[in-house]
């Protein structure tokens, strides 16, 4: 190559400039295009050949409406709900307790709260449907204590999901809020406290709001992903237990009906959008409550 | 007395977390198949899992997606954070905001855009379709380890590098690799861990060809009991084990 060439071409191709690159390529490609196809594809008309063809139509935006589905969905937010607040009431007197402790102890703890990941997820909610199952290890004991005299059906219940939603997400609650008990000032809890404000009202008043961020945000990620874990519905809740995740897999992979399926994605993604507008507003409030103290000092 | 109840309370968490996986390890050497009663010491499930050649292929090729996603997720996440911390550039705030998209959204969103864009360009579900799926959602989770890093170390270090001439590929090279390398090992272990625990967006992007361990496991444990998952649950947890422990020994003799 001439000299000429180079020095034209070498200022097109700084280090600074490749990783600018790939950074917008990669995310543009992988995660942009991809949420504004599964947009499109749900104004689209269904076809078994093609999936998805034109001309745009609201019809599969329309079949959302349809009872049948309704009523999946209203379970399927049901269920995610009940696990949300089930590991929120057991992960933040949990998490409480994480943080406080000495530094060694915590980490331990908490990677002991990861290690259990490294068995897939598939596998743990196998490991559930052995425990709940006739001659599994709950009826088991049941039956042994003497409190029922033959195995209770637990399987293919709404119980079995809700156990096995809660046994995989449990950690993604207790994470978050662990750090936010970490930002938490505890000379503010102490300052409550002398000036005479009970075990309650510290808590209402001040751990509380301080850390509704990690609640929130821990609300977020077992609510949401909840709804789509298909194989543990599948697994632990028979046919009449559905999530979300089972209507849009089967209407990708088995119905192949692609616009439906991407319309039922896209409401789900709204649901995460108002969600997290919920999560930002409660951020912000902390911000403008943290400044007012910061003044009142 | 509140003592005794909140270390009964952590106790019995994790007891819960534990139980299930600690009866998969033990039946993985029990002579009964159901598992109900320990009927004593058994290899023979081992034995059978090695034998099984799709369940062990699938197994392997696990580990490989693994290992490969968290890699290139590794490397491609530490240049994003490096460009997001150090660089101005137009749609930077875009490229933030999808790299929190891609956290926030549950898998099962993920996995349907992800087949879409693949349907879309003509990718062959498989191989590809998988590393890129893997790599893809692992990206943020190390973009804000390396991130958090570089947010906490000395500018000054930079700047003297930039007065004394290093070029950006330089200063990354020799100064910021180095720092920032716990942060480096701690983002792979995690991706690592996300890909091996992924089983919604593997099941929507797996194609024939290449077939990874949730989508087989799936069909054997829809219909009934298989000894040989014991045994893939005492194996994974063993690597990761491995993995870590390796990697805490590493990190401690450098720093």
């Amino acid at each position: 190559m001439p000299p000429q060439v180079k020095n034209l071409i070498k200022p097109l191709f700084s280090f600074r400039r490749g990783v600018i690159f790939l950074t917008l390529f990669w995310l543009g490609l992988f995660v942009l295009v991809p949420h504004v196809l599964v947009l499109v594809t749900s104004v689209l008309t269904p076809d078994p050949q093609h999936l998805a063809v034109w001309p745009v139509t609201l019809d599969s935006w329309a079949r959302l409406f349809d009872p049948l589905y309704v009523e999946v969905f209203w379970h399927s937010l049901w269920l995610s709900a009940v696990t949300t607040v089930i590991c929120l009431l057991l992960g933040y007197p949990f998490a409480w307790i994480l943080a406080k402790l000495p530094g060694v102890w915590r980490g331990v703890l908490l990677f002991l709260m990861i290690v259990p990941f490294w068995t897939n997820s598939l596998i743990r909610t196998y490991a559930i449907k052995l425990i709940l199952g006739n001659k599994g290890l709950v009826n088991t004991l049941l039956v042994g204590a003497g409190i029922t005299d033959k195995p209770v059906e637990l399987l293919y219940t709404p119980f079995a999901v809700i156990f096995g939603l809660v046994y995989v997400l449990l950690p993604f609650m207790v994470l978050p809020l662990v750090s936010s008990f970490d930002k938490l000032d505890r000379n503010l809890i102490e300052a409550a406290h002398d000036l005479g404000a009970g075990w309650w009202q510290r808590f209402r008043h001040i751990i509380l709001p301080l850390t509704m961020p990690g609640v929130v945000a821990g609300c977020l990620i077992v609510f949401l992903p909840a709804m789509g874990m298909f194989y543990v519905a599948d697994l632990l809740g028979g046919a009449k237990n559905l999530l979300l995740g089972n209507i849009i897999k089967n209407q990708f992979l088995v119905v192949r009906d692609w616009p439906f399926g991407a319309a039922f994605s896209v409401a789900l993604i709204g649901i995460m959008a108002a969600l997290m507008w919920l999560y930002f507003l409660a951020n912000q409030r902390i911000n403008r409550q943290g400044g007012l103290d910061d003044e009142g000092i | 007395m509140m003592k005794v109840f909140k270390w009964s309370f952590v106790v019995a968490i994790f007891a819960w977390l534990y139980l299930p996986i600690a009866i998969l390890v033990v039946n993985s050497f029990n002579v009964s198949k159901y598992g109900y009663e320990w009927q004593g010491f058994t290899l023979k499930w081992y034995e059978k899992l090695f034998h099984n050649e799709q369940l062990m292929q699938a197994f392997l090729n696990s580990l490989l997606i693994a290992a490969l996603a968290a890699t290139f997720a590794t490397v491609l996440g530490t240049l994003m954070a490096l460009a997001i911390h150090r660089y101005r550039f137009p749609m930077k705030a875009a490229a933030s905001g999808m790299l929190f998209v891609v956290m926030m959204s549950p898998d099962i969103v993920l996995a349907i855009t992800f087949l879409v864009i693949f349907i879309a360009l003509g990718v062959e579900l498989g191989f590809w379709s998988l590393l890129i799926a893997h790599i893809t959602f692992c990206l943020p989770f190390v973009v804000i380890t390396v991130y958090a890093q570089l947010k906490g170390f000395d500018r000054y270090l930079l700047e003297a590098a930039q007065d004394l001439g290093a070029g950006e590929s330089r200063i990354f090279r020799l100064i910021i690799l180095p720092l920032v390398f716990p942060a480096i090992i701690a983002g792979w272990l995690l991706s690592f861990t996300l890909s091996l625990d992924d089983v919604i967006i593997s099941s929507f992007v797996t194609g024939p060809g290449f077939e990874i361990l949730p989508i087989r496991v799936f069909s054997m444990v829809k219909v009934g009991v298989s000894p040989e998952v014991n045994v893939l649950a005492a194996l994974l947890l063993s690597i990761s084990l491995l993995l870590v422990t390796f990697s805490t020994l590493l990190l401690r003799r450098k720093y």
